[in-house]
This record gives C-alpha cells, structure tokens and sequence, in this order.
C-alpha cells in the first residue's frame, strides 16, 4: 500500500511553503528485520506545529525520536532512508551536535532534581561545559523563561531547586530548557499527558506562540490537541504514515478510511 | 442453597492455621529476644570495666594485663581499627565505583556484566579466613620484599586485603542506586547533546549519589567488624601505629585473640570493648540504611 497519502491540492501547498525537515523513506527498526516504522516520508514545514497522531505501538514516538537520533540510545537500531535538516543529513552530523539542533521535550516533565531552576535552563551549557560569563548566562535565563511564560513566577526563585513547582510550571521550565540554545526545531513527546487540563491549555497557548521562532513536532494522543493547536497532522498506524496534511482538511475529510475511524473514535 | 455449616475438616483447617500463625509469631518474638540477650549481656559482663576505668576506657592507651598493674584502655584498637577500615575504603573506592558504574550504567545487560556480576558474588562468598591465608602467603612476602615492613604483617597489609573483601558490598549497593537512577532524566540530558560521560557527571553522579555514599558506608561498617582476615595479617601489637606501615591491632582482632585466656577485668574489658564494636558497627548500618532509605522511597 501507498505509505503517503497526499492529495494534489495539499501536496502543492506543502511545497509552497518551506520544507525544514524533510524525511525520505525512513524506516527504524529496534533489531531485526521488524521495523516499528515503515517507509516514512514527509516534509516538515518551517514555523508550524505538526502532529503526530496513532494509536499506541503506531510509531509516533519512534518517528520524533529518530528525528534526532534519540532512538540510538537503544544499541540495536538500525534505520534506512535519511531525514535532512535544512538540506543537510542529519545521520551524517554528530548526535551531539544535531540534538544542539533539535531540542526535546518529554512526557512527563524532568527537570533535574540536583539543579536549581536557573541551572536547569542552562543545563544545555552546563551538561556540554560550555563555560559563559554571568551576564549571559543572566540573559538566556531570563530569555527563556519569558518565551514560556514563567519568568514573573520563578524571578524571585532562580537558585531554589525546580522540584517545588507545579506539574505545568516543571513541564514549561523543561521547554525553557529545550530553547535556551535556541534549536530550529523542537520534538514534544506528549508533553500535556501527564498534566491537568488548565496546564495543558497554558502549554498548548504557549507553543502556539512559540512557532514565531520554531518550528515544532508534538506527538499526541490527544485528537482535540492536534485539532486545536496543528496545522498539520500525520496519522500513523502500525507503523505505517497513513495520511499527512493539513490540520483542518484531514479533520474534515479524511482521506483514507482509518483515519477517518480513528478521527471518529472507533479504535485507539 | 448454602449451608453455613463447620465441618469436622474445615475446623481441623482452621486451628492449623491459627497454629501456624502462633509459630511464626514464636519465631519472631525469639530472635528479637535473641538479640536484646546480646545486648544486655554485652551491657551486664561490662559493667565492671566501666567500673574500675569509667569512661578512661575508651581514650586511654594503655592495655596491660600484668597482674597488680592491670589497665585496659581501648584508644589503640579503636584507632587500628578506625585507621585500617578508613584506608580499606581508600583503597576500594576507585574499583568499587568504577564497577558499579559498568554494571549500572555502562554494560547493565549481557555477557561481560554476568560474569562480572558473577565474579563478584564470589568475591562475597569467600570465607574471611581464606582471605587471611592468601594475604598471609600472597600478600605478606610482596609487601617485605618491597622493603615497606620488615615482616610484611600491619596496618598496610590488612588494609589491603580489607580493600578486595569489601568490594562486593560497597559496588554492588552502589551499581543498584545507579541503575535506579530515572532514564528519563537521563534522556533529558542526552536530548540536550550530552555525551554519556556527561550524563554520568551530571546527572548519575548528582542523583544517586546519596545512596553511593551510604553503600560506601554500610562496606565501612563491613570492614569495621571483619575478624579472621584481619587478626591473621595486622601483626597484634597492643601499641597506637604511628604509621601505615606500623603493626597494630583492630578491636575484633584483639578479641579474637585474646578471649581463650582472659579472666576478671580483662575478660569484662573485652567484653566492653565487644559492646563498642556492637555499637559503632550498629550505628554505621543505622545511617547507612537510613539514608538507603530516603534513597529508595
């Protein structure tokens, strides 16, 4: 079966506007010969929000996680087909320096417990000893925390430890993380799952902000997330890429069958 | 229907039962008994020395059993066995460590890590006196031929053997605090473009290391009570060492020694010193647990 279902009217669109990410035929693979996702492609647009939608065990996780080769942390993988970032592929640069790239944000927040809040921003330098003067250590704190919107509540508190905060608070200070070394593209793996639904509206106003400056790929299991904040979703199954397009048009007219059932809510 | 009605058999099941808890209860009840014997005893057969000496005992330098001279302090073997236990854990540090970072971080699966595990459990199952007789016949002439001590016995020696004794307990607590440390901070790390000997500085080494330092100190605790191995190698002089190289004696060693013999105030002075062993050992594990224990919670 066709792995990328795009109509023309989409596909013309999707080359109007530019390309950052573009993945080809990627396949990745835990071991062996069976492969959690099978033949991808799609090109990710710069400054919008992406969803990647699934049932579990669909290989929404995998597809983030390969995108910057967090996958490898597990020693038997493997992939075929390559993702470029900007027209370079990302398999040929260090993972050191790709995830420098990419920032990454996580299901459940994870600030570090040993860290201050203001250590936590900086972690990035910090973790990669890169040695920086106070001012501007002062500045990208300041910076990043105010681009996620929690600088007037942590100001006061920079060097207590992140771990008194809120599941919300923790879950912006780990996106404040992620930014302060500003990354063209931040990956969110779920990251409202673990949160209440006042501090899942407060993460999803802010990326909607945020794509000004970044573009960004959020898995979720969430059909009303990927509705409300995505301009474009993917729907996976099985590993398989189902369906890529506009956010509004697969919503309303799916084009293949079990997008249009997962969208109603008969499986996942 | 259902009859509620108690057979001859379901009785006999229930008073089995009953009889069982009584059992376990029993059990229960004796070694906790047991072992407030042991302490009230090591308090009672004491009693005399902390009499005769007071608290002098514990700081005084002297032991000996000249009879119309007799004076029994326990300053040397507390120091001998403060000094060589401290310099056992010197000694393990680096290996212990460097082994629990392989088995809970590096390699925690596969061929390597088991028989590394393996190699380790063995090191643990060896008896102490077996310990004893390979520094005695090993250890011992290296040491004299290296010219550190005329007659190869001391602190040094024993310490050393020490060392590899307590591998075991100080590396293997250490590799299950690491291992316990959560992936997902870890994966934060990594996703930040850390390298893993980042990820150990930053993240494995800041979070468990609470619960390393408190494997460390329950090794300590080992080393502190360990007998055979010791009283075999550390030369039993009743002197303070002044240096590491020094004979000296550790407070189980001179027990062991010398309790065939004593009688009177030199019996209940090595039962006193018994006491403090008990004591010192019993607080070392206290805080060891303790800690183990807010780490896990």
């Amino acid at each position: 079966m066709e792995s990328t279902i795009l109509n023309k009217e989409d596909e013309k669109i999707i080359q109007i506007e530019s390309t950052i990410l573009n993945i080809d035929e990627l396949s990745v693979s835990y071991g062996g010969d069976k492969y959690s996702i099978d033949k991808v492609s799609a090109g990710i647009q710069k400054n919008k929000i992406t969803a990647i939608m699934g049932p579990s065990g669909c290989g929404k996780s995998t597809l983030l996680r390969a995108i910057n080769r967090m996958h490898e942390l597990y020693p038997e993988t493997h992939h075929k087909g390559s993702i470029t970032l900007g027209g370079e592929d990302i398999y040929k640069i260090n993972p050191i320096q790709l995830r420098r790239k990419i920032g990454m944000v996580f299901q459940r927040p994870n600030p570090f417990p040993t860290m201050s809040i203001y250590d936590n921003v900086i972690a990035a330098y910090i973790l990669n000893g890169i040695k920086l003067k106070r001012s501007e250590k002062n500045e990208i704190v300041e910076r990043s925390l105010r681009e996620v919107g929690l600088w007037d509540e942590t100001k006061d508190v920079l060097h207590k430890r992140g771990t008194f905060l809120s599941g919300g608070q923790q879950q912006r200070l780990c996106i404040a993380r992620a930014l302060a070394y500003k990354p063209e593209v931040i990956l969110l793996d779920e990251p409202t799952s673990a949160l209440d639904p006042i501090a899942t509206a407060k993460i999803e106003d802010l990326l909607v902000k945020l794509k000004k400056n970044y573009t960004i790929i959020l898995v979720t299991h969430n059909m009303g997330q990927a509705a409300r904040i995505s301009d474009y979703s993917m729907f996976m199954y099985l590993g398989e890429l189902v369906e890529y397009g506009k956010t509004k048009k697969m919503f309303t007219t799916p084009k293949d069958e079990r997008t249009e059932a997962y969208l109603m809510g008969k499986f996942g | 229907m259902f009859k509620l009605i108690t057979t001859d058999r379901q009785n006999y099941r229930m008073k089995s039962e009953r009889l069982f808890q009584y059992f376990l209860k029993l059990s229960g009840v004796l070694i906790l008994m047991m072992a407030i014997g042991i302490i009230v005893t090591l308090i009672i057969g004491s009693i005399p020395t902390f009499k005769e000496f007071g608290f002098g005992f514990i700081y005084s330098p002297d032991w000996n059993p000249t009879e119309g001279r007799e004076s029994y302090g326990a300053l040397p073997f507390i120091i001998g066995t403060i000094v060589t236990s401290l310099l056992a854990l010197a000694f393990t540090f680096p290996f212990a460590f460097s082994i629990a970072l392989f088995l809970g971080e590096y390699f925690r699966e596969g061929r390597m890590a088991s028989i590394l595990k393996s190699m380790i459990d063995l090191l643990a199952g060896i008896p102490s006196v077996v310990y004893g007789l390979w520094g005695f016949y090993t250890i011992k002439p290296i040491i004299v031929e290296l010219g550190l001590n005329a007659q190869g016995f001391g602190i040094f020696t024993s310490s050393f053997v020490l060392a590899i004794m307590i591998i075991p307990y100080a590396s293997s607590l250490s590799a299950e605090v690491i291992n316990m440390v959560p992936s997902n901070l870890k994966e934060a790390a990594y996703s930040l473009g850390a390298t893993r000997f980042e990820v150990v500085k930053n993240v494995i080494i800041p979070n468990a290391g609470s619960g390393i330092f408190a494997g460390f100190i329950l090794a300590f605790g080992r080393a502190i009570g360990e007998t055979m191995a010791v009283t075999m190698l550390i030369g039993n002089s009743n002197n303070i060492p002044t240096n590491l190289f020094d004979l000296g004696n550790t407070m189980a060693s001179l027990i062991a020694n010398q309790f065939g013999e004593a009688d009177g105030l030199k019996y209940t002075s090595l039962v006193a010193m018994g006491l403090l062993l008990f004591v010192l050992t019993g607080i070392l594990n206290l805080i060891g647990k303790m800690i183990m224990k807010k780490f896990t919670a």
